[in-house]
């Protein structure tokens, strides 16, 4: 049997060097932002400056890890910076103000990895929200989080009607100190927020890349219907990955709202679309089924490397909105570039 | 050139030199001629993915040629869009309607080319006019303000014709435009057809009926697997000779292996019932029992509820009702990944659409139904894997140089094996194929039929669904004819003839 596999006529796997270069684009695209700021401007390869730059793109990274998982299931997740908002204030609700039990008369202080605990478990809960209304009640993913966009904002006010959470060092006779170290903290040199950046990435890459649930997550995106028919849990697979997104959305409020030492209700604005802006730049196509998490990361260091670097050049920071979004848009049009030059050799390998 | 010859060169209106076509995955059309005759009905026939409709998507602008020239009247002309071609005179009435349910009769069939005041005012009265008109030309009491929505299939099967005759059409391109109608209603379309031949309009027909289009063709262009195989004065053909040009030589008959018959069946569906969204049932209790070993062929016409079957017994309908075992476990209920698990494979009719994840590698497609047989831990075990894929893809011959390489980079037929690979991949006792012959080439046609012959032999239940007899004679030990949702014909091999196949098809149809 297996003479006649050799025997038979194998189409031939060629890829061509500018395939090569467009698949490669956003690594290019980072070396290519690091070489130019490293030239012009002055320390930028400093160690101290990019251990900074990695502290500023952590948060940003943690969003657009998440919000991979959402898109290649071919949905989007607006919510993001909305949860961003409200997980910081969770938290600096108990540090600041506890849990007022009027029954007993008492105000309970939980310790802060319970406080974490429980942020987390709010940015999972609206995840939850989002996902089951895009697979129970099929409302559109865009639909579903511009509303818990809006519902998550509005709780965050109503947490302490709009008024920030400041000094949120917590009090030692509570045993509820530490939170400062998610922002500020180091381990050997290396913020708190990287490491979790490290290991958050690690660990998506990982699910995404070797376990069944990545598998299906791609399938999901790529053909809803082939994955159904193949077996997927295809709503399960989508309640799931709203989920992931909003955990580390909350995570990456958590880092905000301890950098700042202060939880304030519109902290995380807009960060959804820095979220979407690094997924895309990072390869992964919003309809689904296509793109990885390193790739994700490494988008979110370009914009990140280009935010910092145009800051130390002293570029007016309208120029620099400009610039993320001419990028943004080369990303995708170089994106299409290649999908069209891959469909065009598909076709020449069948001609030939 | 003889005098007759040279009249008919006169006559072509619109002719297709060496045109081909090709997609990631297929290619649709290899290099064909096609003149269409003016004042004359030419008829395209071939079967399933000969590449009637490419072609003819291609002569209406719909599709561009990736090779080959159009010429009208003898000028070299290109179709960038449908509307170009319509410029030219050139109509089409698509297979699947072309219409927007929300808006009107009248405003579908002005869609395009709106009659209008001053440049930007729409002349309603006008439209509804000549709609009226329209529908009287082709009998049919149909008011100009319905919403397209609100009409049968049929009715709006006559808007679409409508639509095409209210541009003056020089060419008109007629995909199935009888699979929706009735017979009474074919008829007034067909002396349409005849009243438009006499003021000279150029028909190009499309069928899979063959006594409609020796009834009313002028000319016929048989293609199959995408080339042209024949060009005939129908007057000179008949419906055996069709049918032997358009579907060719069928792969040997099936080695002489009898069933074992001394198990108990291995399947037994018991009243199962599925309903339709107009309030029918698709599958309307319905009992059968399929042994193991066995090649069972599922024939019937469209409509009959194969497909709809296949998808209650793979779980893909929760909303069915009656009982599916499997070896005596019950089925009934479980979601789609149980029945997987438990030893059910589907590989479903449309694989575009609900075989592959196009945008993934062959091995990740292949392995997707069953990833849980390469878990180690909660990872996956990509050696064992990248084993198990290497092996389905030496097995089936799939041509491919890599298994990373992306599923649409491959032919048709290599594809299918893909969807069959997946299938297999899952270590079934049954195995479910809807038209797994359908739109692959006639090597590839073969391999899958030796290869589900094979796994009948290694003690499979197989299924298949065709519409086509001379697959089902040729490949399936046993034929289950259904109709209306029901079996109405089990017949051994040595008893089915293609006559009461056909009978047994047409059951409670005629009414």
């Amino acid at each position: 049997m297996s003479d006649i596999a050799m025997a038979a006529p194998v189409r031939k796997h060629r890829t061509s060097p500018l395939l090569l270069l467009l698949s490669l684009r956003t690594l290019i695209a980072l070396f290519a932002v690091l070489a130019f700021f490293s030239a012009t401007a002055p320390n930028f390869l400093d160690l101290g400056t990019l251990v900074l730059l990695a502290k500023h793109v952590s948060i940003n990274a943690l969003l657009a890890i998440g919000m991979t998982f959402v898109v290649l299931t071919g949905g989007i997740d607006l919510s993001v910076g909305s949860i961003v908002g409200l997980a910081g204030m969770v938290a600096g609700g108990l540090i600041d103000r506890g849990v007022p039990l009027h029954f007993w008369g008492v105000t309970l202080f939980p310790d802060v990895p319970i406080v974490i605990l429980i942020a987390i478990a709010v940015g999972v809960l609206v995840g939850t929200i989002n996902g089951l209304l895009v697979t129970w009640l099929s409302v559109a993913p865009f639909i579903a989080t511009l509303g818990t966009l809006y519902i998550a904002r509005g709780t965050a006010l109503l947490v302490s009607n709009g008024e920030t959470f400041p000094n949120l060092v917590g009090r030692p006779q509570f045993h509820n100190t530490g939170f400062p170290v998610l922002g500020a903290g180091t381990v050997l040199g290396v913020p708190v927020s990287v490491i979790l950046l490290v290991v958050v990435g690690a660990i998506a890459a990982y699910v995404t890349a070797r376990t069944p649930f990545g598998r299906r997550i791609y399938a999901v995106g790529g053909n809803e219907r082939a994955a159904l028919l193949s077996g997927v849990p295809v709503d399960r697979v989508k309640l799931l990955v709203y989920m992931i997104s909003g955990g580390c959305a909350a995570v990456a409020g958590l880092i905000v709202a301890s950098e700042l030492v202060a939880s304030h209700p519109a902290s995380g604005e807009t960060f959804e679309l820095n979220a979407i802006a690094a997924t895309v730049l990072g390869g992964t196509s919003l309809v689904g089924g296509r793109g990885t998490i390193w790739g994700t990361i490494v988008g979110a260091f370009v914009i990140g490397i280009l935010a910092d670097g145009l800051v130390m050049l002293g570029v007016s920071s309208f120029w620099q909105m400009v610039i993320k979004g001419l990028v943004i848009i080369a990303a995708v049009v170089l994106d299409q570039l290649q999908r069209r030059t891959q469909r065009r050799m598909a076709i020449q390998a069948q001609g030939a | 050139m003889s005098a007759h010859a040279q009249a008919i060169a006169d006559d072509v209106i619109l002719r297709a030199e060496q045109v081909g076509k090709a997609y990631p995955g297929t290619t649709a059309l290899h290099a064909v001629d096609f003149a269409v005759r003016r004042g004359a009905v030419n008829v395209l026939l071939g079967e399933n993915g000969a590449g009637k409709s490419t072609l003819m998507k291609i002569l209406a602008g719909a599709e561009q040629p990736s090779s080959g020239r159009l010429f009208l009247d003898n000028r070299e002309v290109t179709f960038a869009s449908v509307n170009d071609a319509a410029a030219y005179g050139i109509g089409i009435i698509f297979q699947e309607l072309n219409l927007c349910p929300n808006l009107s009769v009248a405003e579908n069939i002005f869609l395009g080319h709106p009659t209008v005041r001053f440049g930007i005012d729409i002349d309603s009265g006008d439209h509804a006019e000549k709609t009226r008109k329209l529908m009287r030309r082709l009998e049919h009491a149909i008011e100009p303000q319905t919403p397209v929505g609100d009409l049968r299939i049929a009715q709006q099967q006559i808007v679409e014709i409508a639509k095409a005759l209210a541009r003056d059409v020089r060419i008109l391109i007629m995909d199935e435009p009888t699979s929706a109608l009735s017979a009474t209603e074919v008829d007034i379309l067909f002396r349409v057809i005849g009243e438009l031949k006499a003021a000279g309009v150029a028909i190009v027909y499309i069928s899979h009926r063959l006594e409609e289009l020796v009834r009313i063709g002028d000319t016929v262009t048989v293609l199959r697997d995408g080339r042209l195989q024949a060009t005939a004065e129908m007057r000179d053909v008949d419906i055996p000779w069709l049918i032997s040009q358009m579907v060719g030589a069928m792969p040997a008959p099936a080695t002489g292996h009898v069933p074992r018959k001394d198990t108990a069946p291995l399947l037994r569906i018991a009243d199962v019932s599925l309903r339709n969204p107009h309030g029918g049932f698709a599958v309307d209790r319905l009992s059968l029992d399929v042994a193991a070993g066995e090649v069972v062929g599922l024939y019937g016409l469209l409509g009959a509820g194969r497909s709809e079957l296949f998808e209650v017994l793979i779980g893909a309908q929760p909303d069915a009702q009656g009982s599916v075992r499997l070896g005596g476990r019950e089925l009934a209920g479980l979601p789609i990944a149980a029945r997987i698990r438990a030893g059910v494979a589907l590989v479903p009719e449309d694989r575009q659409r609900e075989g592959l994840v196009q945008c993934l590698s062959v091995g990740t497609n292949l392995t997707l139904a069953s990833l849980w047989r390469f878990l180690r831990g909660p990872s996956l075990d990509m050696g064992r894997e990248r084993a198990a894929v290497t092996r389905t893809i030496r097995e089936l011959l799939i041509k491919v140089s890599s298994p990373d390489v992306e599923v649409t980079a491959l032919s048709g037929g290599n594809q299918q094996k893909v969807v069959i690979g997946k299938a297999l991949l899952t270590q079934p006792k049954l195995l479910l194929l809807d038209e797994p012959g359908r739109g692959i080439d006639v090597g590839a046609k073969a391999e899958v039929f030796r290869t589900m012959r094979a796994l009948a032999r290694e003690g499979l239940a197989v299924m298949f669904a065709t519409s086509d007899l001379k697959e089902v004679m040729a490949v399936a030990d046993r034929i289950v004819v259904m109709a209306g949702g029901r079996v109405t014909g089990d017949f051994s091999r040595a008893e089915a003839t293609e006559e009461r196949l056909v009978a047994a098809a047409n059951q409670g149809i005629a009414a």
